[in-house]
């Protein structure tokens, strides 16, 4: 419609145009109206008549509809009602088998310490991620007893809002302080650590190179941003080289877009899913090469690798700085509650207000804070503690080597190691319950094992069923013999 | 009962200069579904109000950028963080503008967040008092203590947060008994006896049949929402829902769609719509459609029309989702939340889900509902699966809180409470309101925002009030809408009369000084018994509390 007026009054401005070049153009603004005027005038009368034509035909395509509605489309009021009635939804959750696995979650009685009570009965704990022996220490259950009669128990808020106490500040310095870096960030939820640092940074548009193994938070974070993801084949260098020259050549092509697509490494120091180490001193060539982040999730090995404990980077002695961004969890060495993130302060500091599970969510009981500064009291006054953890995980890993039937994966170093079937029956299920066999004959030896249990069609890369095995200080020699002697009896019971 | 109130309109379109006529999509509808009068006020914005709001963020907004000129010319000193050298020539980890904000207007009030409490976040609170050298950008410990700040913003309602007291001893002995941690997920070996406990009476409590629990709230809501929904199902989300419910919403990877807040015609439109029409494209009906919505806003301190979303879910068999974060313990004769303050029946909302952060003064969150959904989610939660469980101190302070509330310990120290927090909430938005400030929400939330408008008001409001010893919350952009900056206080049980009336004398002083008494509304008459009608009120009217020109 719009296009007709146009030509219309097109044709008409160059009409006029043409009569004024005709008479003097230059001669002052007054004497072009006076000119078009008298062009009015002069004009034959047919000329005006079509003239006037169009500037009716015009008003007309402006004030009329574009096109017929077509009513007959259009559902009628009684037409909706019997959709409505008609509809009918899924069930809100579908129904889970009786013999589901996790409809019968096995019930600790009292504290999940060294000797644990299972179903009613005692057994050695193998099962529990309290590396250090930190859960049921005398000193940390003071430091926290203390806090919980200054504090109370809840905080009653976000940080934000009143939900600041001085124990997480002096947390977070004392982490930063342990960690060598500028400044730490708590979260009061282990799993929301990771899973919010990443939104925090990674927008929309931007990319991210993640390892096929990382473990679930890290999913759900990269799920959160909404960035473009890439997935590189676990602790493979040469393929994240591949996808990083795929994304160079990219970018050569357009430049414009490169230069505010920014790009993260997001992988584990020591990975939850298959028990091994990162290679970073590679990672690190490569974020400089590529000129690409490095976000390192490290709930496992933080309180465990390095001399120090310090995690991943003190084990490769790699420069902190050259990782932008170290989140971890203190649920597992640290045997409290909560994460946190650490690096400099340029990057840290913006989480303060992005990310969302700081933010939006009440802070950690400051009690619980109380307990992860004892715990790292006790690492700092004792690195000691480290050389142990070392000792009994390669003790571990060594004598269940050669199992028969079960496959050993993971590294000498890791305090969580996964036992998988050997051979796999071809159903997940079957060798679910093959593997429950095995820990279920070993419980009743009194030696305390789990399944390591995902979520099977959320995980992006699902691993196979295994038999999680975790090491602490508190295990005897003794001990990890009688429950490495039983694992390999209910082995050879079961599988054969 | 039947007597429902005019319920005054919501906020009118920005720099409006007609009278705008009664919106009356909020009024309620369907009076017959309410055992109660239902009554909420938003007082519209005056035009003045809005357009001076609109000039400060003008003249914040040049200085800003007069101040990264200068920054940039280095005439200004830069304190900000830098990227190290080694990486300048990555791409940026910020985008300027982004940081534009918190760089210019957050900064400068900064000291009105992130306080630090050295004690109980109680009815009185103790603060670190910290100073800046620099701007803001850093805060030092002056060394001093804030004794006895009144405490006007944690999320107390029940004055759970003590200690010392049944629930303190309780949590003492379990923390001497198991620690704090836990280490490990409630699939693998975090399922301790306490937790079988806990789940057991936080079912009796809902009226639910049963009840699973999380270490996070937040995490409670953004985690379990993807094990309910998914590809080609529709949810329907409040315009105002908590950052976690959206988070959750977006995960499942559903199709979200947002009605107006509390509207019960908009939610209605997008239901019709939802069922007549189908999924976008391919036009397939939805497989299900789940309602989210909360018991009270922390915003805006409105309480959900309950009734009537139950009866539009019926209507249309959809699944409700009611996240109680605020309301439970805070409402209701009971205490068990928006449902019993409805006089509902639980079992007509699909998904209870809460928080124990607040009343219960512990941590942590919980779903409650039908058997089978609570048998899915133990083994489809991501938090189930994947998140270390409740630590045992927490797990037994919600315990204790929980059963003084039923009257289970053989007190009456939990009724006590519930009414002196139903009593506080009356008395405390009534006098505010007697003062001529401009006061949203629910005559009966506990959670009572007071217009601020004006940015350079938030902070000046924050700091008068910890000059006179009150602790509040001050809120702005992004968490309000840009012109509606307020402060926020939450009345708790734990406060006394007096510690109401201290505020109430501030007020006074703080009213007059920064000019915060913008209602334009008639006091409202003295109420003992019954309820008072607030009414939209007219510029010029009798008795009109308008103190901007004075």
């Amino acid at each position: 419609k719009l296009c007709i007026c146009c030509i219309c009054l097109g044709l008409y401005n160059n009409k006029n145009r043409k009569e004024k070049r005709k008479t003097k153009m230059a001669s002052g603004q007054q004497w072009v109206l006076v000119e078009m005027v008298q062009a009015f005038y002069e004009a034959p009368a047919y000329h005006l008549i079509l003239e006037g034509i169009l500037i009716l035909w015009i008003i007309r395509l402006l004030f009329s509809k574009t096109y017929k509605l077509q009513e007959t489309n259009k559902l009628t009021e009684k037409e909706k009602e019997e959709l409505i009635e008609e509809w009918q939804p899924d069930p809100l959750v579908p129904l889970v088998s009786k013999d589901h696995p996790s409809l019968s979650y096995d019930i600790v009685t009292g504290p999940p310490s060294h000797k644990i009570i299972i179903n009613g009965k005692e057994c050695i704990n193998f099962a529990s991620f309290n590396f250090l022996g930190l859960l049921d220490n005398d000193r940390v259950k003071q430091k926290a007893l203390t806090s919980l009669k200054t504090y109370g128990v809840g905080t009653c808020g976000p940080r934000g809002f009143y939900g600041t106490f001085d124990v997480h500040l002096e947390l977070e310095s004392r982490l930063a302080k342990f960690m060598k870096t500028e400044e730490a960030i708590i979260y009061s939820y282990g799993f929301a650590t990771i899973a919010s640092a990443i939104p925090a940074y990674s927008k929309r548009g931007d990319i991210v190179f993640v390892d096929e193994a990382a473990c679930f938070s890290i999913q759900k974070g990269l799920q959160a941003s909404r960035s473009v993801i890439k997935y590189f084949k676990h602790n493979d260098m040469e393929d994240l080289d591949r996808l990083l020259k795929e994304q160079q050549l990219e970018d050569h092509k357009n430049p414009r877009k490169a230069k505010v697509t920014r790009r993260f490494i997001v992988v584990e120091g020591l990975y939850m899913n298959t028990a091994d180490i990162c290679p970073l001193p590679e990672l690190v060539k490569m974020k400089y090469k590529y000129k690409v982040r490095i976000f390192l999730e490290e709930s496992l090995s933080f309180g465990v690798l390095g001399e120090h404990g310090r995690g991943v980077t003190e084990h490769f002695g790699v420069n902190i700085d050259d990782i932008d961004l170290i989140s971890a969890n203190m649920e597992n060495a640290i045997a409290s509650i909560g994460g946190f993130c650490c690096g400099r302060s340029f990057v840290i500091d913006h989480q303060r207000l992005s990310g969302q599970g700081y933010c939006f969510s009440a802070s950690l009981p400051p009690m619980l804070a109380a307990a992860a500064i004892e715990a790292l009291d006790i690492m700092e006054e004792d690195p000691d503690i480290f050389t142990v953890l070392r000792e009994k995980c390669t003790s571990v890993y060594h004598a269940l080597q050669g199992t028969s039937g079960l496959k050993l994966v993971g590294v000498p170093l890791s305090p969580s190691l996964h036992l998988q079937l050997e051979r796999s029956s071809g159903s997940r299920d079957t060798d679910q319950r093959t593997l429950r066999r095995i820990v279920d004959y070993v419980s009743l030896r009194e030696v305390a094992l789990t399944i390591a249990r995902y979520l099977e069609k959320e995980e992006r890369y699902l691993p196979p069923p295994t038999i999680r095995v975790l090491v602490t200080v508190e295990q005897t020699d003794e001990e990890i013999q009688k429950a490495v002697s039983c694992i390999k009896e209910a082995a050879l019971a079961v599988i054969s | 009962p039947k007597a429902h109130r005019r319920y005054c309109c919501l906020k009118r379109p920005l720099f409006s200069s007609f009278p705008v006529l009664p919106q009356n999509h909020n009024v309620v509808r369907n009076p017959s579904l309410y055992n109660k009068p239902f009554v909420e006020s938003y007082e519209e914005t005056p035009l003045l109000v809005a357009v001076l709001t609109y000039m400060g963020y003008g003249i914040l907004t040049i200085f800003g950028y007069l101040r990264d000129f200068m920054r940039h010319w280095n005439i200004e000193k830069c304190s900000v963080a830098r990227e190290r050298d080694e990486q300048k020539d990555f791409v940026p980890l910020y985008q300027d503008f982004e940081n534009f904000y918190t760089r210019n207007l957050y900064t400068r009030i900064r000291d009105n967040w992130n306080r630090p409490l050295c004690g109980v976040p109680g009815s009185k609170m103790d603060i670190v008092e910290q100073v800046s050298h620099d701007y803001n950008r850093t805060f030092q410990n002056t060394g001093k203590i804030m004794r006895d700040v009144i405490n006007m913003g944690s999320y107390n309602y029940l004055g759970f947060a003590e200690n010392v007291g049944q629930c303190a001893d309780a949590a003492i002995q379990v923390t001497e008994k198991y620690g704090s941690g836990v280490c490990g997920t409630r699939c693998e070996m975090g399922n301790l006896d306490i937790h079988q406990e806990m789940e057991e009476l936080v079912a009796r409590f809902l009226g639910v049949e049963s009840a699973l629990t999380f270490g996070m709230g937040f995490a409670t809501n953004s985690m379990n929402i993807p094990a309910l929904a998914g590809k080609g199902c529709l949810i329907l989300s409040d315009e105002l829902n908590h950052a976690s419910l959206v988070l959750g919403a977006r995960l499942s990877g559903s199709t979200i769609r947002v009605f107006k807040h509390n509207n019960m015609v908009s939610l209605e439109k997008l239901l019709r719509d939802a069922i007549v029409h189908g999924q976008p494209r391919t036009h397939r009906p939805w497989k299900k459609l789940l309602i989210v919505v909360e018991g009270i806003y922390s915003m805006e301190g409105s309480i959900v029309r309950l009734p009537e979303v139950i009866a539009l879910k019926k209507r249309y068999k959809a699944f409700l989702y009611l996240d109680e974060a605020h309301s439970i313990g805070a409402l209701g004769p009971n205490g068990k939340g928006v449902v019993d303050y409805f006089g509902l029946d639980p079992k007509d909302v699909d998904i209870m889900m809460g928080t124990f952060t607040k009343s219960f003064g512990a941590a942590g969150g919980y779903i409650g509902g039908k058997r089978e959904l609570i048998q899915y989610l133990r083994s489809h939660s991501h938090s189930a699966v994947y998140a270390t469980s409740m630590p045992p101190p927490v797990a037994q302070q919600i315990i204790t809180s929980m059963t003084t509330i039923m009257g289970e310990d053989g007190t009456s120290l939990g009724a006590d409470r519930l009414r002196q927090l139903s009593e506080n909430t009356t008395y405390f938005r009534r006098k505010l309101r007697e003062m001529g400030f401009i006061i949203y929400g629910n005559d009966d939330s506990p959670v009572v925002p007071m217009m601020l408008y004006m940015p350079a008001k938030i902070g000046a409001f924050g700091r008068e009030m910890l000059k006179r010893n009150i602790g509040t919350v001050v809120v702005g952009f992004p968490a309000t809408p840009i012109i509606e900056s307020r402060a926020r206080f939450c009345v708790s049980a734990a406060h006394t009369r007096e510690t109401l009336d201290v505020v109430r004398g501030v007020r006074g002083v703080s009213g007059p000084l920064l000019m915060l008494r913008f209602s334009m509304n008639p006091p409202p008459p003295p109420p003992p018994h019954t309820h008072t009608h607030t009414q939209v009120g007219r510029p010029g009217a009798p008795g009109v509390h308008h103190h901007l020109s004075g």
